[in-house]
């Protein structure tokens, strides 16, 4: 069984159709990419699994149990946690209440806190010189590794990340892959959408290609990049 | 990608390092740390009390000596009632900043004016006159411990106000979250007129066979005459300074409410999580917070504030009726926009400076226009004069940040 399974899921924006029936999987332990231009439904995806959308149709199961009409704050509970399109960083709140906000559901006097926020301090050392730095006044790259960060605090089984790499500085970028790759070795299933499809495809197991809000293309991450098609659209290869 | 993006990317990252605090991260907030949050808003507003108090004091008397000419002994009678007239500044100030707390505290998450807030207030005032009209009935109310009372009041009216605002927002304002802004705003108009007329039918109905009435009075137990604190010396009269004991209890317990709700907002979990909810609900929603929750929250805190001040209030001037919520409800929320809307700190400065401003033009202005102009009288044209005047050059208050999403 998958960890997490969407089956024919339509997600509409009022009239606007977003979602036409998409259907994927993400089995334990992989890391899988979601990979298609702008508009094409990428964030759509990840805000109907954690329940900010809800489908109209169709299914969304997270370990076996279906999430699709679930609340957000309980499919987190669940154990499914996003780094957000934009990081959506709390800017008034520091650093560390940053960090505490993604622990919300646990204690935080507890020794496990400890060694979250140490892993994620190990993680990012940057953020540890910040912590009472308020989130909004952190540069892009730091407001990025605050998001995933936050987003680890929860001891999640499933990381959501929408463009982790979004405005981040070549040598930042290659950091944040490296440090997905680190995550994932770690045990943690990882559903990863990016523009930046060359090296989204070089950490990923598998990867699926959605346009207008329908998969196109599903494969092994190493086809995909072999893919005509994708190197084309998606590579800037010709 | 061009060599000027990592430069640019390490200027960025040092002008943040310059402005970052560098305290050692020790997970756990130490004592100072929290006492620094939670005292810190307290001492602002100390510090507005005792610069809206000296500013406008100094105002008075420069005014006094340059009309001294044309009345000599105007200085004298202006000194001699100052301290009162800040004593007076006080007791408004902490009930308009306890009142606008409820506004401020609903906008900030919901970005919303709950315009029935002034009627929770009222609900307080009412509870407080049954206890004390019960305990009158019961022939036991002048025996009973003062202090006693005023807790059993606030707690009442706590009670009462913060499950109505809970159930209010439950029936009248969440099924309207996603409508259009100004629905809901009109649903809150019409809840407030539905709660006066509810506290009315009411207040003239029960108890069946002798109601609490329409103006109701408050009936409390004896406070004792005046404290009085310290005597001036006007030339060769000797003035006291008189303090009456229920207006110590409203300052007192107000600034307790108000240590109370800083603690809560700014230094445990639940406070955090209102504020991450304020400032963004759908990721509060992602980190495993309750926003539903969180604004039942909101509005049991603020529903709650707003019937102590109301209970309290109804003890200090002794009577109530449906409608006493209205001015001082439209008057807090003045002070809220004064301070800056969504800003808790900002409501409680807000109040203050609104406080002081109409006791001193309910004192001052008939003395220096010879009584041709009645102060008391024209003490409401200020606090919304005000208004309209932060509305047209400050929009953000004194201490909101510019936004450009206001209602
Ligand atoms: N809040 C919204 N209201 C209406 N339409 C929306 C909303 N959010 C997204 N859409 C529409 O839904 C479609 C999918 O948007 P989505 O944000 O999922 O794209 P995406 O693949 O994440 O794109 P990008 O790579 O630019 O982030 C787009 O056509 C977009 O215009
Ligand atoms: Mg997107």
């Amino acid at each position: 069984m998958a960890l997490l399974e969407l089956h024919n899921v339509h997600t509409y924006y009022g009239k606007i159709h977003a979602l036409k029936g998409l259907s994927l999987r993400v089995e334990k332990g992989e890391i899988v990419t979601l990979i298609g231009s702008n508009g094409a439904g990428k964030s759509t995806t990840l805000r109907t699994i954690s329940g900010l959308l809800t489908p109209r149709q169709g299914e969304v199961r997270f370990g076996g149990k279906r999430i699709d009409h679930t609340p957000p704050h309980e499919i987190t509970q669940l154990g499914v946690a996003q780094s957000p399109e934009g990081r959506r960083i709390f800017p008034r709140l520091t650093v560390l209440e940053n960090l505490e906000m993604g622990a919300y559901l646990h204690n935080t006097r507890s020794p496990t806190y400890h060694e979250d926020l140490e892993r994620v301090f190990q993680l990012f050392p940057r953020l540890r010189e910040r912590t009472s730095q308020k989130g909004g006044t952190l540069s892009g790259g730091e407001q990025q590794m605050l998001a995933i960060g936050r987003a680890l605090m929860s001891r999640p089984q499933m990381l959501l990340l929408d463009e982790p790499s979004m405005g981040l500085a070549p040598v930042l970028v290659e950091q944040i892959f490296e440090i997905i790759k680190t995550i994932n070795s770690q045990g943690m299933t990882v559903l990863l959408v990016e523009q930046n499809a060359l090296q989204a495809l070089g950490i990923a197991n598998r990867g699926y290609v959605l346009q207008s809000g329908e998969i196109v293309l599903e494969d092994d991450a190493k086809a995909l990049r072999e893919n005509e098609m994708v190197q084309k659209a998606y590579l800037g290869l010709e | 990608m061009s060599p000027i993006v990592p430069m640019l990317y390490t200027v960025r990252v040092m002008a943040a390092e310059a402005k970052a605090t560098t305290s050692p991260h020790t997970g756990q907030r130490s004592v100072g740390e929290i006492a620094r949050t939670v005292l810190g808003p307290l001492l602002q507003l100390l510090l507005f009390i005792v610069g809206a108090a000296a500013s406008l004091g100094l105002l008075v008397i420069v005014l006094a000596l340059l009309l001294s000419a044309s009345t000599p002994d105007l200085l004298s009678r202006v000194v001699t009632i100052l301290p009162q007239v800040i004593i007076d500044g006080l007791v408004r100030g902490f009930l308009f900043a306890t009142i606008a707390l409820g506004y401020t505290m609903v906008y900030g998450v919901l970005e919303f004016i709950n315009f029935a807030h002034g009627e929770l207030f009222m609900v307080g005032g009412v509870v407080g006159a049954y206890v004390g009209f019960f305990l009158d009935r019961a022939g036991i109310i002048d025996g009973f411990n003062p202090f006693l009372f005023v807790v059993v009041v606030v707690a009442a009216g706590m009670t009462v106000s913060g499950l109505l605002a809970v159930t209010v927002e439950r029936i009248a304002y969440r099924p309207l979250r996603n409508a259009p802004r100004l629905v809901p705003l009109i649903s809150a108009i019409g809840v407030s007129l539905v709660l006066q007329d509810l506290a009315r039918l009411f207040m003239t109905n029960f108890p069946t066979s002798e109601p609490l009435g329409f103006n109701a009075r408050y009936n409390s137990p004896d406070y004792g005459p005046p404290l009085t604190l310290f005597e001036m010396n006007v030339g060769e009269r000797s003035v006291p300074v008189v303090l009456s004991p229920k207006a110590l209890i409203f300052i007192t317990v107000a600034t307790l409410m108000l240590i109370g709700l800083n603690y809560l907002v700014n230094a445990t979990r639940l406070g955090k999580a209102i504020r991450a909810t304020a400032q963004d609900m759908p990721t509060a929603s992602l980190m495993g917070i309750n926003v539903n929750q969180i604004i039942s929250l909101t509005f049991l805190i603020g529903g709650a504030l707003g019937g102590a001040a109301g209970a309290l209030f109804g003890l200090n001037v002794g009577a109530v009726n449906p409608y006493m919520g209205l001015i001082p409800g439209l008057k807090a929320f003045t002070a809220a926009v004064l301070g800056g809307i969504g800003n808790i700190t900002g409501a409680m400065v807000g109040g203050i400076v609104l406080g002081f401003m109409e006791a001193f033009v309910a004192s001052y202005l008939g003395l220096f226009t010879g009584g041709a102009i009645s102060g008391a009288a024209y003490a409401d044209i200020v606090a919304f004069s005000m208004l309209i005047l932060i509305l047209i050059f400050r929009p953000s208050g004194l201490l909101g940040e510019a936004t450009t999403t206001k209602v």
